[in-house]
């Protein structure tokens, strides 16, 4: 029992991350059709400056505030400067330019900041919870409080604020929106806006866990694509779901099958869903226009 | 003169030329290298450019082909005392059993699940020759031993860079029969849209596999050269970060175009080795360069620049 | 931008007329590759810092042979493709004399035999045992072998009576490789391996692999990794409260480690260089002068505190500039030749005798066993 709950604990606060990330794939995809390879970068953001800022001396809320809003200029940026240029462009090539501005973003990091690992204080003290034997980190109860957080947040800004219904216009149709006067350049633009935001949270609630780097980005937007595909992609309840059950593969293959192969399993299984769900768990079925 | 035959003169042209003169214009040994190294690539980008250009199906998990055929070269003289060439073979062969074996229901997904499934398979590629250190020797990689053909030592970069151009010319001469072929022309037609090639009787998952061999099959080849031309191999051939850099080669030279996919393969195989001039901003500028080529060539290098000539000429 | 590229280009073209008026003199190129970018940049970033820094240092002293040093450096990423690339650029374009660099096994490994085609004397930073055994004639290496490092803490494991050891590491290629050094000699030393666990390079949590280590009987935890992962395996034995002592390796060797580990790092013991106990090395420790010395230097103008591995880079380039000078050439058969001759060689990672059968030249004592206490390294012996 012991070691289901540490387990469990375990995959929820790492899939508590990729939720985040692929939550921040699928707004942006939503919005645009855009699958954002950048996404990992808005995570190392908020990690990096929260990090920085902190040493220079801001108290922790306020160097944590810093990071979000350096990683939102930074997504308002990335569409105003290459997404928004590229307009038009195939889905493929949107993704290259995702991919050269991750790689840009990684290459600034690693001058602004350094080259070096860096740990922020957890924000309520080191000391394991235990629960039914297992122990806890009161730090995975933020991470997971605080991605619970965000995605209430969003689902209220999503269903009752007036631009997110906007936001949802343009995803169903963009053309019927940009019909019915929404400025679909904005929508797009906030798109990325919170996406920036929430990855950087992340960061921000996982840095005292899983310490950060300039190169962290890489595999997280990796990790996080793959659990929105597995979730389906388009679906932010299936983001989340596949953050956390990426998340909890990860753990309880490497706690019981091989920690080897912990990777490998996850990637499997991913596989065989997809076989048998070839849109995702949760994702719809397109009908193709002919 | 049929269009098609005209086209493939020209590309077979201009790639020949190229691969002649490259050489008076390198000063040393080490751009020779370069150079094989950017025929090596190119050989592997071009195969995914069919995939991509010809199918419409993209593949995040290519590098995996790519370290199935440089690791078979590495393993069979090692382990099983073969022929270094042979064992090139058989792990092409191998690249191209696994993408026919996995072909058919990956290739039934579609987009970006295509896309996942693929970066799945690459992973687990990558996974294996990383853990399996008793067999692959891990991460810090294994040697291969020197290719001899009847007696003759093949060394020195002036003969791989033939080598590896002549693969190239020949894999070019091949994609674009392919491109010509009916399987070509069907491929097309569900480019544009599936559902009205499968209607007009196309039978669309055969012509998706063949290409997905034949991309694989490239990938391979290109890798069992790699691990011929450099004697050492490490895990990193099959790597995602390897998968997305040959999609970035494809996308950037332009995606439907053959020499699209070696001018891809030159910018980014030469492209690091010039951006050493600016010392801790190599990435930065790699990743500026990639965007700005992105958003001023959007269809890529080739097309794009095709498309600017033509608009510059008086109608 | 525009300015910015300017200076670059500014910058570069007075690099080049540095260059080519230092050719007047005749400068001795020194090449290097490093991972200074990627996954190992950890290693690579300090290696590169300790080049240029020493190389700037020697030239304003003089230069070697009254000729200046000239330092080509370029970063592979980690990358053995790049490695072997940038070893033949080297070699063809910049016809270097002698290369100090290859942070990783794999990236040393891809550019041995272009080195030793080239006759070119190659000092690697490496720690795998496979750079020098069997010995290349021009093949070289400064840090301590991940075999060594088994061993040590094997001793140190008997020394406190046990011998049932939890292995966890990396599949990344330091932890890859000493994990199988250690399984390798574990039996000769009366361990025995209960569990064998390891975790991917960027794994953030590693509580189900330890998890499985607390129900196996294992006595200690080794950790074989360096960068992230220590500090997360560190921590994960803390919160599960493990009441194991805990090995890590000399990976792990820079204070960075014991700031991001926090207080679950008490206790922590690895085998280390004397570097991070410069201070408490006993003062007719043949060894103190000089850790001490790079130490200062290192620290007051890199803003950073020091790594044993800048510490390797910091050896590679001191042996060379000796194996120069008492060679009288750049020839690298003459410098090979005073290389391998090199005796009581005293550098940052230990005192260096070298031989044709030895390209290394370290023992065990070249280990220091270090207990991490009030958050700092304690010698222990």
């Amino acid at each position: 029992m012991a070691e289901l709950v540490q387990l469990l604990f375990a995959g929820l606060t790492t899939g508590a991350v990729y939720a985040l990330v692929a939550l921040g794939f699928t707004l942006i995809f939503q919005a645009s059709e855009v699958v954002n390879f950048a996404q990992g970068e808005f995570v190392m953001l908020g990690g990096m400056v929260t990090v920085f800022a902190y040493q220079a001396g801001l108290p922790l809320p306020l160097a944590a505030l810093l990071a979000v809003l350096v990683a939102v200029a930074t997504g308002v940026l990335l569409h105003r400067l290459a997404i928004e240029p590229a307009k038009g462009a195939t889905v493929v090539t949107l993704i290259i330019v995702t991919i050269g501005a991750s790689i840009l973003i990684r290459g600034l990091a690693q001058l602004v900041f350094d080259k070096q690992f860096h740990a922020l204080p957890a924000f309520s003290g080191d000391a394991p919870l235990r629960l039914l034997g297992a122990a806890i980190l009161p730090q995975s109860l933020w991470v997971l409080g605080g991605a619970a957080a965000i995605v209430f947040g969003l689902w209220l800004f999503m269903e009752r604020t007036l631009l997110g219904k906007a936001v949802r216009a343009t995803a169903a149709n963009r053309l019927a929106a940009e019909l019915v006067g929404i400025d679909t350049r904005l929508v797009l633009a906030l798109a990325f806006a919170v996406s920036a935001a929430i990855g950087a949270v992340g960061g921000i609630l996982v840095t005292p866990i899983t310490l950060t780097s300039y190169a962290v980005g890489t595999l997280l937007a990796l990790k996080g694509f793959a659990a929105a595909m597995l979730g389906g992609i388009g679906n932010p309840v299936g983001a989340v779901a596949g953050g956390l059950l990426l998340g909890l593969l990860e753990a309880f293959a490497a706690g019981w099958i091989s920690s080897t192969y912990k990777d490998g399993v996850a990637f499997l299984v991913i596989l065989l869903v997809l076989f048998a769900l070839p849109h995702g768990l949760l994702g719809r079925r397109a009908v193709e226009r002919v | 003169m049929s269009p098609g035959t005209r086209t493939k003169l020209v590309v077979l042209g201009a790639l020949g030329l190229a691969l002649v003169l490259v050489p008076f214009l390198l000063p040393s040994a080490f751009h020779l290298r370069v150079a094989a190294l950017v025929w090596i690539n190119a050989t592997a980008a071009l195969g995914l450019a069919l995939l991509m250009g010809l199918a419409g199906q993209v593949s995040l998990g290519h590098a995996g082909f790519f370290g199935i055929g440089a690791y078979a070269t590495a393993l069979g003289p090692k382990h099983l005392g073969l022929d270094p060439l042979l064992s090139m073979l058989l792990g092409v062969a191998a690249a191209a059993g696994l993408a026919l074996l996995v072909g058919r229901p990956i290739l039934r997904l579609k987009g970006h699940y295509l896309a996942v499934a693929t970066l799945g398979l690459g992973i687990l590629v990558h996974l294996v020759l990383v853990s399996e250190v008793a067999i692959t020797g891990g991460p810090d990689g294994v040697q291969v031993p020197r290719l001899v053909l009847f007696g003759w030592r093949v060394a020195g970069p002036e003969v791989w860079y033939a080598i590896t151009g002549i693969v190239l010319l020949l894999a070019a001469w091949i994609a674009l029969n392919l491109e010509d072929s009916s399987t070509g022309r069907a491929l097309r037609a569900l480019h544009d849209s599936e559902i009205a090639a499968s209607v007009a009787g196309v039978d669309v998952a055969r012509h998706k596999l063949v290409v997905f061999v034949i991309a694989a099959v490239y990938a391979a080849t290109a890798g069992g050269l790699l691990a011929l031309f450099n004697r050492f191999v490490t895990p990193d051939v099959a790597g995602f970060l390897r998968s997305i850099e040959l999609v970035t080669m494809v996308v950037i030279g332009g995606m439907g175009s053959i020499l699209g996919a070696v001018v891809g393969a030159a910018l980014l195989t030469v492209l690091p080795q010039a951006l050493t001039l600016f010392h801790d901003y190599e990435h930065a500028v790699l990743g500026l360069l990639i965007i700005l080529f992105m958003v001023f060539l959007r269809q890529g290098i080739v097309p794009g620049l095709a498309g600017l000539l033509v608009r510059r000429r008086p109608a | 931008m525009n300015r910015r590229l300017l200076l670059v280009s500014v910058a570069s073209a007075t690099l080049f007329a540095a260059a080519s008026a230092a050719r007047a003199a005749e400068p001795i190129r020194i090449g290097s590759f490093l991972s200074v970018t990627g996954p190992a940049s950890f290693l690579g970033d300090p290696e590169k810092r300790t080049l240029e820094l020493y190389v700037g240092k020697i030239n304003a002293a003089g230069g070697v042979l009254g000729r200046k040093l000239e330092l080509v450096v370029y970063d592979d990423g980690g990358d053995a493709n790049n490695a072997r690339t940038f070893a033949t650029r080297l070699v063809e374009s910049d016809k270097v004399v002698a290369v100090v660099g290859g942070t990783t096994t794999a990236t040393t490994m891809a550019a041995v035999p272009v080195l030793e085609e080239a006759q070119i004397p190659f000092i690697s930073l490496a720690g795998g045992i496979e750079i020098v055994e069997p010995v290349k004639p021009f093949t070289f290496k400064t840090p301590h072998t991940d075999k060594m490092a088994c061993e040590k803490i094997f001793a140190d494991v008997k020394k406190r009576g046990l011998s049932k050891v939890g292995l966890v590491s990396s599949t990344a290629g330091f932890g890859a490789s000493m994990r199988n050094q250690c399984l390798k000699v574990a039996a000769a030393h009366g361990i025995e391996i209960v569990a064998d666990e390891r975790y991917a390079p960027g794994d953030t949590d590693t509580t189900p692999q330890l998890n499985k280590i607390k129900g196996s009987g294992a006595q200690v935890i080794v950790n074989a990794d360096f960068g992230q992962g220590p500090a997360i395996v560190t921590r994960n034995v803390k919160q599960l409260g493990l009441e194991l002592p805990l090995y890590q390796s000399h990976g792990v060797a820079s204070k960075s480690f014991i700031d991001l580990a926090g207080p679950a790092a008490e206790g922590v013991r690895l085998p280390a260089a004397a570097m991070l106990v410069a201070e408490q090395l006993p003062d007719d420790d043949p060894q103190k002068k000089v850790v001490l010395d790079y130490k200062t230097t290192y620290e007051s103008t890199q803003n950073q505190p020091v790594s044993t591995f800048g510490g390797h880079a910091y050896d590679g380039l001191m042996l060379l500039v000796r194996a120069i000078e008492k060679a009288g050439s750049t020839d690298g058969v003459k410098i090979r030749d005073a290389l391998r001759a090199t005796k009581g060689f005293v550098g940052t990672g230990g005192i260096v005798n070298m031989s044709a059968t030895d390209h290394m030249g370290l023992d065990l004592s070249a280990f220091r066993m270090l207990e991490i206490r009030g958050g700092t390294w304690k010698l222990l012996y």
